[in-house]
């Protein structure tokens, strides 16, 4: 029994909200990295980016909240969510056209690139500030528990209960649809395939008549909605600050360059890497411990890290990959 | 870095003091306007946000390394005044701070035997060497750390409750600072500079949140977010409260019709814009030298083109670790500075937009490259970023005069503060594309 509960404790206080988070994360970590691939520079405007695309979600989930129009028992964000990927789509494309596309004719240093990005950071980051102010948000509706404690408890008669709210389990599945459809649309597309020969060598795919402009306008597109999703999940599941968002830059650029820069299916298990990490690492394990091995008595939480020092799991991950394996993981672009 | 661009600022012989010119006058209006001592507040900050700028001008525009941790580098010059100049907390070295110390040096010993591991063995032994050194170093770390640091805590919380300082001079204080901010830049520079360019970037982002939170949540250091306050004023500077009971000091003042409170406010600021323009002007006097040295050109050199100097024989990462430690150390000069000049630590105030990106805006606006533009460029957009959180709602109000009363109009009128950002981004932006030189460029 003690065994069980230890196994339900992990799973309650580590497996799924790490599992949630890491596919937050991986959506975040799928957008820098193509912009990576494809663009060629650091997009430092991503945490921005998610928290516009959330915050005009949550202003249109407001509005059909007033009109009286719901999702059931899935958070009426859900709905809004697709406004909220068209008006960030709109953005990027529309900041692309203005902004980044010079910098692509002069063929500036990447480095240029990432400077321009701050003045974009800048930009949405005063944006979603003017639209929707600095304080926190609480924007998740509908039914809170896909399995609550209370009911685990009672059905499995375990003394550590297992709650898994419905917008932990929504996040899994939107992510994982999300994820495969952009796989598909890069293994199975001419317009997928387009853009990964672009990825790989400009100039040869140049050479061979794609289209630049379309490649770039796509890849604002998915990097729009991936963000925009992403943010909003991270928002429902915990909640909305525009300032919360621009941290989660840091995390996000670690699961993507443990994963290997410019490599899609390495962001995502970068993504999980640094969520697994974080959680694992701030979480304090004395009740497991103490359901593994009774005898075993001791003051300490036995809590590696407190969680206000969660962003250093990403860094010191970050620091190892620099150290032992600049490429990541999955062989991506390091020099 | 952008002198490949095409660039459009042909700067005159006048252009530079014309500018400076301007930057006097509008410091001059704001006393006219809006009072002298706002004016000196504004200047003593911009000062000081003229030398972050510096050490940020030295990484970016000497170099073309992008620094996205300034805050960090400032934080971390910041706690060096608590550090120097706070007074010892009576028993706390014996309760537990000599046990911190040795806490922190099993820490390092642990990091140096896995480097050591790491170099001498191999393979499997390898990875099982460093972790191994790495687990039983924290294991003892926490162990010998964590009661040593709940015992310092528990001296007098509500005012103390840390180790306190040395009891020094806080002027002493401003180069340790520049020590502290640079050793921490050679560790970051050690990983991260040699691999491509925005690895740099990420991972000084990474040490900035780093270093921020370490001053906010360990108490034992400086009060976390509990904040130093009455940090003592450096020499020259006296207290308002002893001037205004110097009868010699009143008297002066009403003699030239000058209300005496308002007159002791003012002197202390002057005291301290004069202290900080010598060090700027020293700083500066030493950066131009070393720009114009045969090392200046080097690293212009280097920075132009990386491949050409490295088959020069100039070791690249080397110069780049050299020139990123010495920025750091300008910035953590800077950061204990502006600890000084408000007599106390907040470490919850530093926010990366302000410290960070902002200071970048003032290197790019001035001329990457150029010492002098990153003054310039400091105080004005110092200058501006505070005025536009007052303007804001004055442009704001003026837009929506015509809309109705209702929610919009009041929501609209809340956030005007907040245009100041987009004003920001929208210059830096600006700047990148059409005068990618700044003000005044690089010669």
């Amino acid at each position: 029994m003690d065994i069980l509960n230890a196994i339900v404790a992990i799973l309650n206080y580590v497996i799924v909200p790490a599992t949630t988070y890491g596919a937050q994360l991986a959506l975040g970590a799928l957008g820098v990295t193509l912009i990576y691939g494809i663009l060629r520079f650091s997009n430092f405007a991503q945490g921005d980016t998610m928290a516009f695309g959330t915050a005009i979600t949550i202003m249109v989930t407001w509005g059909l909240q007033s009109l009286g129009i719901g999702f059931g028992p899935l958070p009426t964000a859900l709905l809004a969510l697709p406004f909220g990927i068209a008006i960030t789509c709109a953005l990027l494309l529309g900041t692309d056209r203005v902004v980044y596309r010079y910098y692509r004719t002069v063929r500036a240093a990447p480095v240029i690139l990432v400077m321009v990005s701050v003045g974009v950071m800048f930009l949405m980051n005063g944006i979603t500030r003017i639209l929707i102010g600095v304080d926190e948000i609480k924007f998740a509706d509908g039914a809170r528990f896909l399995i609550s404690a209370s009911e685990f408890k009672s059905w499995t008669g375990l003394t550590e209960p297992l709650a898994i709210r419905s917008t932990q389990a929504i996040t899994v599945i939107v992510a994982g649809l999300l994820v495969w459809a952009l796989f598909w649309f890069l293994a199975k597309t001419r317009t997928g395939k387009s853009m990964r020969a672009y990825a790989d060598n400009e100039d040869l795919a140049l050479l061979s008549g794609i289209n630049p402009d379309r490649v770039v306008t796509v890849t604002w597109i998915i990097a729009g909605a991936l963000a925009t999703t992403a943010g909003v999940l991270y928002g429902l599941d915990k909640s909305f600050k525009a300032f919360s968002y621009f941290q989660l830059v840091l995390p996000i650029f670690a699961a993507a360059v443990v994963g290997g820069l410019g490599n899609p299916l390495g962001a995502i298990a970068g993504g999980f890497i640094v969520a697994y990490s974080e959680v694992a690492v701030t979480y304090a394990w004395k009740k497991v411990a103490g359901y593994l091995f009774p005898s075993w008595d001791t003051d300490s939480l036995l809590q590696l890290l407190s969680t206000d020092y969660k962003f250093a799991v990403s860094f010191t991950i970050l620091i190892i990959v620099l150290l032992f394996k600049p490429t990541g993981l999955f062989k991506g672009k390091a020099y | 870095m952008s002198t490949r661009q095409p660039d459009a600022a042909k700067g005159g012989k006048f252009r530079a003091p014309l500018l400076f010119a301007v930057m006097a006058a509008l410091i001059v209006m704001e006393g006219l306007t809006t009072g002298w001592d706002s004016a000196l507040v504004i200047l003593n900050m911009g000062i000081i946000s003229a030398i972050m700028a510096l050490g940020l001008n030295m990484q970016w525009g000497y170099a073309g390394l992008f620094n996205s941790g300034v805050v960090g580098f400032t934080a971390l010059g910041g706690l060096a005044p608590v550090l120097i100049s706070m007074p010892p907390t009576g028993g706390a070295m014996s309760q537990g701070g000599w046990q911190i110390l040795g806490a922190l040096l099993i820490a390092v010993l642990a990091l140096v035997v896995a480097t050591k591991l790491n170099h001498r063995l191999h393979g499997a032994a390898r990875a099982a060497g460093v972790v191994a050194a790495l687990v039983i170093g924290f294991v003892l770390f926490r162990a010998v750390f964590d009661p040593a640091v709940a015992r310092v805590q528990a001296i007098n919380p509500a005012s103390q409750g840390y180790l306190g300082g040395l009891g020094l001079p806080v002027l002493l204080a401003w180069p340790v600072g520049a020590v502290l901010a640079a050793a921490a830049a050679w560790a970051i520079g050690k990983t991260s500079l040699g691999l491509r360019s925005d690895y740099l970037a990420i991972a000084t982002l990474g040490i900035g949140e780093i270093i921020v939170a370490v001053l906010k949540n360990e108490e034992w250091l400086d009060r976390g977010v509990l904040n130093v306050t009455g940090i003592p004023r450096p020499w020259p500077v006296p207290y308002e409260v002893d001037l205004q009971a110097d009868p010699g000091f009143v008297a002066r003042m009403q003699g030239w019709g000058i209300d005496p409170v308002t007159g002791s406010t003012l002197t202390v600021k002057l005291i301290y814009m004069g202290l900080f323009g010598i060090v700027l002007a020293l700083l500066l006097w030493g950066a131009q030298l070393a720009l114009k040295s045969p090392w200046g050109r080097m690293m212009r050199a280097i920075r132009d083109n990386e491949t050409a100097a490295a088959a020069m024989g100039k070791n690249v990462t080397r110069r780049h670790l050299q020139i990123f430690m010495l920025g750091a150390a300008v910035m953590g000069l800077a950061g204990a500075m502006m600890i000084t000049l408000d007599g106390q630590m907040t470490p919850a105030s530093y926010n990366p937009l302000r410290y960070t990106f902002l200071i970048l805006v003032m290197v790019v606006v001035g001329g990457s490259g150029n010492n002098w533009g990153s003054v310039l460029g400091a105080v004005l957009v110092w200058f501006l970023w505070i005025k536009a959180e007052a303007w804001g709602p004055e442009i704001m109000n003026l837009a929506i005069s015509h809309m109705s009363e209702g929610p919009l109009r009041q929501h609209l009128f809340d956030a005007a503060p907040q245009m100041r950002v987009i004003v920001m981004g929208l210059l830096l932006l600006l700047v990148l594309r059409f005068s990618p030189r700044g003000l005044l460029p690089e010669k």
